[in-house]
């Protein structure tokens, strides 16, 4: 998709900055808009996805919180109550449990508790996903336990311009948005055009055009996927890889249009298979293309087990060969 | 852990002689006999001086005492029909607040129009003093909604029944307000068993560290369903404040004066700038926990009865009356104001109509949402089919 943007405006950087500069882009247009989090003021986040933006923007609107995520979400509640729009981040996707009970019994509820008089426009920043060698709770992928929960939105890019473009769109959401970031793209490189209009929030996009099957994923496993596409390629078989952006909603309109092209379809996450999201994918899918598929709808994500010990790690993500195991077996029927 | 062999715990007055095996007979240390407890107001009636809060009531004049008599009343009376609404299959569920009128009316008539109240699911009379419609508060307890009023309208935030949660969405509207640069305050009610919750604690921790000015209001009203504060804490709740960096006080719950100074010395705290201040209410819930629940299974009558002659309403009417303040006919024209609340409230109720079946898919999402989209729409079918049949 980069370059589809490659014009003057259009700048290189790494996804991480991305964000950087749609948080700067936002705390600059809207005085509501606040940042909050552990060590997101001076230390500009662990990630360092923050990094500059209290300097420029003071310690009232970029907050270094207590140590405790309940209240970082709970006071963001409080804070959209008065008229804010929080943007908090979670320091890794392992942290959000303390939050969960804020985030699902109060954040994603409150617009309609109070029969729409309430809104909730809040950003839930969570570093997601493995990869990269961590310790425990550093690397899993929970997008799933979001999903579930009717007032939530839930997305998560997979490049640096949509990273910049759908923090934006999550900002001037007044519904609360789960923003799943794939750390172990923080640092990949992508063209970022700050002045093109972005597509829509929740709309899926074609990230590689194909004929035999469709690869649907999202945030780091995009990048798998168009990896398997090239490899596939090499042996003659057109897959198109379909880059999903937001888990909820779902845009099934676009995978199934895909998939009544191509018949088959992979679903590819990190998350554990076990009711993950390609489950609902592929039940939703089976319901709407059942007279065009060749194939049932596979899964590829991680197991039902903890996420393992770093060492591990490699053996428990789904990889270039498991994607492509699937495409065969797909493809085989 | 036995209550006899709690360390750093005053000796307590015993309230009667029989025992009832497995329940409580005790009666907690008694507003009038604890050195700790604000109280403006004995039990008799009587005004004692205080010297620390008299000045936050010295304008309080015989006409204001017999509002705050009034709205006790009146919200008892509310609670009452309530309860019997409940009883008559017409709410499904009530939280009575009875026994707690004071605390909740002292402090809901020491706030300001822009101050901003998180309630607990118990903070009728609150509601009443902020001027909620009784009748809003029934819709959720009738179960046609979730909440049936405009938080903003005035400035009084949903029940919210997840215990404790609402005192960091407390903590975090206060936040804003001292980023607004305004001198409002926010009041976060809660109780003693919400003090056991983590959320309680943070919410303690982030206003004491950005000095937010909010007022925590506890109402320590002896028992979080079955459980007495000696399940939930081995200190006084209101100590607890010490720890987190702020000022703590027990007030006399039942005792509206007092509550009313407390709240107002609280909230100019607040305004000034000072920061939280933890309010324990200490007061007794004299009915059930709810309309589902069975206080006969653990406590004992005599502890019932050493808090009736506490009684909030009570107290005051005793006061009122030796200060000749009030006449026969304030009494009388008062039994009337309230049978026609009751009234209004039973008529209100009954009228009250189901939600219309599509209301479960409003405002889930305030962008919409695809798949909710989706699915109001086979659920019209669906419901469409039937009418296909003839059936309709």
């Amino acid at each position: 998709m980069a370059e589809t943007f490659k014009a003057e405006t259009s700048t290189s950087m790494a996804l991480a900055k991305a964000i950087n500069e749609s948080l700067r882009r936002a705390l600059e247009t809207d005085p509501k808009v606040l940042v909050m989090g552990e060590d997101v003021g001076k230390l500009g986040g662990v990630f360092r996805v923050t990094d500059g933006l209290q300097k420029d923007f003071g310690e009232s609107r970029v907050i270094d919180t207590p140590l405790a995520e309940s209240g970082i979400v709970g006071t963001a509640i409080g804070l959209a109550l008065r008229g804010y729009r929080p943007v908090v981040e979670i320091q890794f996707d392992g942290f959000v449990f303390p939050a969960y009970d804020q985030i699902v019994t109060q954040l994603a509820k409150m617009h309609a508790r109070s029969l729409g008089k309430v809104k909730m426009p809040v950003v839930v920043r969570i570093p997601y996903g493995g990869g990269i060698g961590a310790v425990e709770h550093h690397s899993e992928s929970p997008e799933s336990l979001f999903a579930h929960v009717a007032g939530l939105k839930v997305v998560s890019p997979s490049n640096a311009s949509d990273a910049y473009w759908m923090m934006q769109q999550a900002i001037q959401s007044d519904d609360p948005v789960i923003f799943f970031e794939p750390k172990r793209r923080y640092w990949d490189k992508g063209e970022v055009n700050t002045e093109a209009i972005p597509g829509e929030l929740h709309k899926a996009q074609v990230a590689r055009e194909g004929t035999d099957l469709t690869l649907a994923a999202y945030g780091p496993m995009v990048k798998l996927c168009l990896e398997a596409a090239n490899a596939a390629a090499e042996e003659g078989k057109s897959l198109e890889v379909l880059d999903l952006r937001s888990v909820s909603p779902l845009d099934f309109d676009s995978i199934q249009a895909s998939v009544e092209k191509t018949r088959r379809l992979v679903v590819v996450h990190e998350a554990p298979v076990f009711f993950g999201s390609g489950a609902e994918i592929a039940a939703r899918i089976t319901e709407r293309c059942f007279y065009h598929l060749e194939a049932p709808v596979l899964r590829v994500g991680g197991y039902h087990a903890p996420y393992p010990p770093a060492r591990l790690e490699e053996e428990y993500l789904p990889g270039l060969d498991r994607v492509l195991d699937a495409v065969d077996r797909a493809l085989a029927y | 852990m036995t209550v006899e062999s709690t360390a750093a715990r005053k000796p307590r007055r015993s309230a009667g002689t029989k025992s009832t095996a497995g329940k409580r007979t005790t009666a907690r240390n008694a507003p009038g006999t604890d050195p700790e407890l604000v109280q403006l107001l004995t039990p008799e009636g009587q005004r004692v001086k205080n010297a620390e809060y008299d000045k936050y009531v010295a304008g309080v004049t015989p006409e204001e005492l017999r509002g705050l008599y009034r709205d006790m009343v009146l919200t008892r009376r509310f609670d009452a029909e309530a309860t019997s609404l409940q009883r008559q299959g017409e709410l499904g569920l009530w939280a009575s607040l009875l026994g707690q009128e004071a605390a909740q009316i002292g402090s809901g008539r020491a706030l300001r129009d822009d101050d901003y109240v998180f309630p607990t699911y118990r903070e009728h009379g609150v509601a009443w003093c902020r001027g909620v419609d009784p009748t809003n508060l029934l819709g959720m307890f009738r179960g046609v909604n979730n909440g049936g009023w405009d938080p903003n309208g005035n400035n009084f935030h949903l029940y919210t029944i997840v215990i404790g949660s609402q005192t960091l969405h407390a903590t975090g509207y206060a936040m804003g307000i001292a980023k607004d640069g305004a001198d409002s305050a926010v009041i976060a009610y809660f109780g003693d068993g919400a003090s056991s919750q983590g959320d309680v604690a943070e919410s303690f921790t982030f206003s004491a560290v950005y000095n937010a000015p909010v007022v925590f209001f506890c109402q320590n009203n002896q028992w979080a369903i079955s459980e007495p504060t000696e399940r939930q804490t081995r200190v006084p709740l209101y100590q607890r404040a010490q720890g987190f960096g702020f000022p703590g006080v027990r007030v006399d719950g039942n005792d509206v004066l007092a509550c009313l100074a407390v709240t107002r010395w609280a909230l100019e705290r607040a305004r000034n700038g000072e920061g939280p201040t933890l309010v324990e209410a200490y007061t007794y819930r004299m009915g059930a926990h709810t309309t589902s629940d069975d206080p006969t299974k653990y406590r004992a009558d005599e502890e019932r009865e050493a808090w009736e002659a506490k009684d909030p309403i009570l107290r005051l009417r005793r006061h009122l009356e030796t200060s000749n303040h009030t006449d026969d006919g304030f009494f009388a024209e008062l039994e009337d104001e309230s049978e026609a609340l009751g009234r209004r409230v039973r008529e209100a109720v009954r009228a009250m109509p189901d939600p219309d079946h599509f209301a479960i898919f409003e405002n889930v999402y305030a962008d919409g949402h695809a798949l909710v989209d989706e699915e109001r729409a086979q659920f019209a079918a669906y419901q469409a089919s039937f009418a296909d049949e003839g059936g309709n």
